[in-house]
């Protein structure tokens, strides 16, 4: 079988993402033989380092450099992809918010099926693909087949992957003059950094963390005094911010903060990929929550199935009592 | 402004615990409570914003059965000014290209400047928005938590990794897909359903949309569903069992023998 397969590597500062590694794992489950091409696009010094170490992984890498790359505008990337990704090739994309930019609409400009947000690789049999994905926050999962005669783009999800030590050494191939002529209706203005708020949760040895299971603005109260009773700050999930129940700088999350506590005890939260994605350096886990399938006791180390509502208040009592 | 929103009927996490049916073949239906998709109520918020600060209209836009009517009356109670089902035994089983060439075809019968989807469902892969621009050739942009309009083209912020916003310039007509917090999407309650419940919306069928219908449903899908499974859990956590003041006493010990408690 004649599939090529390529992994648009995303990378900051002069360094490849973590899902660069991520990706070159991926395609390996896809098959085992067949050699992977890196597409690194970009400017500067900061790309050629990023090209060096997307070769310890990828067997070639494409380097394409030019003043447009400076900042990944997906629209562009689709362009320049379109331009050079030979006919049924299978590209690889982590399932970042570039990725999700990208993705959708670069398979049907390549006329290639699309998967999102994989989670494992089952293998091929023929042209179909077995794949499994995660629905509902991950509370089920499903295997998708997905035909790949004419290609496909698959998003990646971030972590999910465990990247192998690797050295391969692959070539660096210059394909900066396929930039020429690239264009699109969608312009990079700048970029808005996160506002820090008035507690730093990056910084906290103890979170009080709350999701939708607090239910209303006004049970906030009920996490606040566990958090005061026990020395610990209040931080949230996602839903909790999009209400505006609490600032963005309290949001713990891919989309939000990464925060590395020793403790974080998790309220009415689900446990979603994006919001587990926020919390680093493995620290104690507490879970509360009613639905005894939520997807944060498969991470947690402690759970209590209950309504938070009844059941912090008791916890909050007793600690005050102490 | 013209103004597009696509939205679907999805079950309501807030209201569902979601499980695996019996044989495996979709997520356990009995009791499963319906609403809008999360997602497409931000979108719609943000259409009806758009329209009454620069005029124009909100159409609200879905694919499904005789089902989905009733979550566009609920989007046309929010606000929104016209409702079209698009409804074909044909679209059943369809994958995300085959629903995003469903829409486009109804788009091109229409002329709009802005057509906006939910960045994403609890059921679905986020894909719509960004196959329907690359369908239309428009310009697109994912995840929008942040829009503001001025002659001919769009200033709209992303969410990206990190808190960030990235900020892009977008000429119209587009494609945007909506992230949730860009709004407070407003209350619709049972009275503002009642006003619209004797709104006509039209049905738009396969042949209609002059469809064919190998290209659709589960004859055109090159991605399908096999099964549904409960993830493997690994170990998980340790549940604490017993009553509340028992439970509540064996979590103080395990703070206090790991630091979380000052």
């Amino acid at each position: 079988m004649n599939r090529q397969l390529f992994a648009y590597i995303t990378h900051q500062n002069g360094v490849a993402n973590d899902s660069a590694f991520e990706l070159a794992a991926a395609a390996k489950k896809i098959s085992a033989d067949t050699s992977v091409t890196a597409i690194v696009t970009g400017k500067g010094e900061g790309l050629t380092k990023v090209c060096e170490q997307a070769s310890s992984a990828f067997a070639k890498v494409w380097k394409i450099e030019d003043d447009a790359f400076a900042y990944p505008n997906a629209e562009l990337i689709r362009a320049l992809i379109l331009k050079i990704l030979p006919e049924k090739s299978v590209i690889l994309l982590a399932h970042d918010t570039f990725g999700m930019d990208l993705g959708p609409g670069l398979s049907i400009k390549l006329n290639a099926s699309f998967i999102s947000d994989v989670v494992n690789i089952e293998g091929t049999d023929g042209d179909a693909l077995k794949t499994v994905r995660q629905e509902y926050s991950g509370q089920v999962s499903t295997h998708i087949s997905c035909d790949i005669a004419d290609g496909a783009v698959i998003n990646i999800r971030p972590g999910a992957f465990k990247p192998e030590e690797a050295s391969i050494g692959g070539k660096i191939e210059d394909k900066s003059s396929e930039a020429a002529g690239i264009a699109a209706k969608r312009k990079y203005v700048k970029t808005i950094e996160a506002e820090v708020g008035d507690v730093d949760i990056t910084k906290s040895e103890v979170l009080v963390s709350i999701g939708r299971g607090i239910e209303d603005e006004d049970n906030i109260e009920i996490a606040q005094e566990l958090a005061d009773a026990i020395g610990a700050d209040v931080s949230c999930s996602r839903p909790i911010v999009d209400a505006k129940w609490l600032e963005k700088s309290r949001q713990v999350g891919t989309s939000g903060q990464t925060v590395k506590p020793k403790v974080y005890i998790a309220l009415g939260i689900s446990g979603s990929f994006q919001h587990l994605g926020g919390i680093k350096g493995s620290p104690f886990m507490v879970a509360v929550n009613k639905n005894a399938n939520a997807p944060i006791f498969q991470v947690a180390d402690i759970g209590i199935t209950d309504d938070l509502l009844d059941f912090v208040p008791v916890l909050t009592e007793k600690i005050e009592k102490l | 402004m013209e103004i597009l929103v696509c939205v679907k009927r999805a079950p309501d996490t807030l209201e569902n615990e979601i499980t695996v049916n019996k044989d495996g073949t979709n997520i356990e239906q009995e009791d499963l409570v319906y609403s809008v998709n999360e997602w497409d109520n931000y979108a719609v918020e943000e259409a009806i914003q758009i329209r009454d600060k620069v005029g124009g209209s909100v159409t609200v836009v879905t694919v499904g059965d005789e089902d989905a009517e009733e979550v566009l009356r609920r989007e046309m109670a929010m606000g929104a000014d016209n409702g079209i089902l698009i409804s074909d035994k044909a679209f059943e089983n369809s994958d995300g290209k085959g629903i995003a060439s469903i829409l486009k075809a109804e788009i091109e019968k229409g002329k709009y400047d802005l057509i906006l989807t939910g960045a994403q469902a609890d059921d679905g892969a986020g894909q719509i928005g960004g196959m329907l621009a690359a369908m239309l050739d428009l310009p697109y942009a994912s995840l929008v938590n942040k829009i503001d309009s001025e002659d001919g083209k769009l200033t709209i912020g992303r969410e990206i990794e990190g808190g960030a916003q990235e900020i892009n310039e977008i000429e119209l007509p587009c494609v945007l897909s909506i992230q949730t917090g860009i709004n407070e999407p407003r209350y619709v309650g049972i009275r503002g359903i009642r006003k619209v419940a004797s709104i006509e919306i039209p049905v738009r069928t396969a042949s209609d949309l002059g469809l064919d219908t190998n290209a659709v449903g589960d004859a055109g899908a090159k991605v399908k569903k096999l099964d549904y499974f409960i993830p493997e859990t690994g170990d998980g956590a340790e549940m604490l069992t017993g009553s509340q003041e028992e439970i509540a006493d064996k979590l103080i010990e395990l703070l206090k023998a790991k630091g979380g408690m000052k």
